[in-house]
């Protein structure tokens, strides 16, 4: 679950990234964040990470108090969340397979026992063919793909991913939305950053809207749906496919 | 990839800054050896001289028993005395012919009536030499006084200096190779920033990140000292016959190779040390 009350960050250039917003992300939820640049999507993000603290408001990740969070405990929290970053940030001189891994050895755990889920995510997100190459010899949905992985390989309950369309093709955004969306379908909580509307559209999930720092439009009424309701737009997807 | 690998990889990676890293510490640590060498040496070659009979006082022919005797309690009520040994005249002429028993002609010419009778004595402080030669120099009985005080504090005033040299050199020396080796693990540290602040935001502790710089920090240490140490041990051990004739009689010589090995455990320990608060310091001022 996550959870923002009055969440507000203020830059030191006095620029409000955010001001007063509040959410809640049901576990096993499918979350639209939609808006265009430098509305506040990032740093919503960032803050759930700790990678930044709000100036003001509380932020509960699951039974973290993200900002009453001790330093030494960041680590941790990072674990838990899957995040796929805009920029995909992959280590450009390690192979598909080690980028992967690498979240497992931050971890601790021996490359023996690392090697058997990274080839599962691996082939959970159609990599497996790629393990040994290195990020430039893949396509951008490719990286996109391994970023994903990346993510994944530790089974977050979370799963944050910034524009993973950002730089596609309409083809392969959808390819990527779909893995998401299986992803989700699994029980990881997924919150996706975007400003494709088709994608948005298209999948009929919760969309939050935000401008200028601040909540505009937050279609709710999915998360409190019947099973029922949900069955059926399942249903509508799959003919959509 | 386990922290050593990665360590080694860091080294393996950039070769010439592992090689300056490795000889400011090489440098250190020889310095540390070679004085210590030195000042161990020198603080041996005092103690010979303490231990040795530091006040010889010769008695004239005309000195009976009676009076040497009350001499030496009366030197011994003072409590500055560590040690009164007599020497009588046939002592003497043993110690003659010991010295000169090459040499017939110096023998026949000498009896143990033109040798003196004497008392060595040491005192338990080098301070009291100065009094008790003096108040032996007063007494009719005595002829003549020697002692060796101007070896001593000769040695003591070299020592010292040695000693204030040698720290001060190895303070230097040290101060030197830590900010040499932050500057290099600086560097790496820099030219993986990026990879660093992915790392940290994919959950790695700071833990983590650290121990391969620490780990590198700590081999070029414990190298340079490895090699330091050799290269001073070797020195020491190749003049060793040299030295051995030149302090003729005085047991400093040769050094146990337990004590060589003491020494090289120290020295891999401080280099560690040195190693570990080096890259520490790296680490806090480039891993914000």
């Amino acid at each position: 679950m996550i959870k923002l009350d009055k969440v507000s960050k203020k830059f030191g250039t006095g620029a409000f990234g955010l001001s007063d917003v509040s959410l809640v992300v049901e576990k096993g939820e499918f979350v639209f964040l939609v808006g265009s640049t430098g509305a506040g999507k990032t740093t919503i993000f960032r803050i759930l990470i700790r990678d930044v603290l709000p100036t003001g408001g509380n932020v509960v990740v699951n039974d973290w108090d993200i900002v009453n969070l001790p330093k030494n405990k960041v680590a941790a929290l990072r674990k838990k969340i899957g995040f796929v970053f805009q920029d995909l940030k992959l280590l450009l001189d390690r192979t598909i397979f080690e980028n992967v891994a690498l979240p497992l050895e931050v971890a601790g755990l021996k490359a023996a026992e690392a090697a058997k889920t990274v080839e599962e995510v691996l082939a959970q997100v159609g990599l497996l063919e790629h393990k040994d190459k290195f990020p430039i010899q893949l396509s951008g949905g490719e990286l996109q793909r391994a970023a994903i992985a990346r993510a994944l390989v530790l089974s977050p309950e979370i799963l944050l991913a910034d524009e993973p369309t950002g730089n596609l093709d309409a083809a392969t955004s959808w390819e990527i939305v779909k893995l998401l969306s299986d992803i989700n379908k699994k029980g990881t909580t997924v919150v996706m950053a975007t400003h494709n509307t088709d994608i948005v559209k298209s999948l009929g999930k919760r969309v939050i809207h935000i401008e200028k720092g601040k909540i505009v439009d937050d279609e709710n009424h999915h998360a409190h749906k019947s099973s029922e309701e949900k069955e059926e737009e399942k249903k509508e997807e799959k003919k959509k496919e | 990839m386990s922290f050593t690998k990665t360590a080694w990889k860091n080294i393996r990676r950039s070769p010439y800054q592992a090689l300056a890293a490795i000889s400011i510490m090489t440098l250190t640590f020889l310095a540390i050896s070679f004085f210590t060498f030195l000042l161990v040496g020198s603080s041996k070659v005092i103690n010979y001289f303490e231990s040795k009979p530091q006040v010889t006082a010769f008695f004239k022919n005309e000195a009976k028993p009676v009076d040497i005797t009350a001499l030496k309690s009366q030197l011994q009520s003072t409590g500055k005395v560590a040690s009164i040994k007599f020497v009588s005249k046939d002592d003497a002429l043993k110690i003659y012919r010991e010295q000169n028993k090459d040499d017939p002609l110096l023998l026949d010419l000498v009896t143990a009536d033109v040798l003196p009778s004497s008392f060595e004595i040491s005192t338990i402080k080098i301070e009291d030499l100065n009094g008790i030669s003096n108040a032996l120099t007063k007494s009719s009985l005595v002829s003549e006084v020697v002692y060796q005080k101007d070896v001593v504090s000769t040695l003591s005033a070299w020592t010292g200096a040695i000693r204030k040299i040698g720290i001060t050199l190895i303070v230097l020396l040290s101060l030197v190779s830590i900010f040499i080796m932050v500057t290099i693990i600086g560097i790496k540290i820099s030219q993986k920033k990026e990879d660093i602040e992915i790392m940290k935001l994919i959950g790695a502790t700071n833990w983590y990140i650290r121990w391969p710089f620490m780990f590198e920090g700590i081999v070029y240490g414990i190298v340079g000292s490895i090699i330091g140490w050799a290269i001073a041990t070797g020195g020491l051990l190749y003049a060793t016959p040299f030295l051995e004739s030149f302090l003729k009689g005085i047991p400093v010589l040769p050094v146990s190779y337990l004590q060589l090995l003491m020494l090289l455990g120290l020295e891999a320990l401080l280099a560690a040390f040195l190693g570990i608060v080096s890259s520490y310091l790296a680490v806090l001022r480039y891993l914000k």
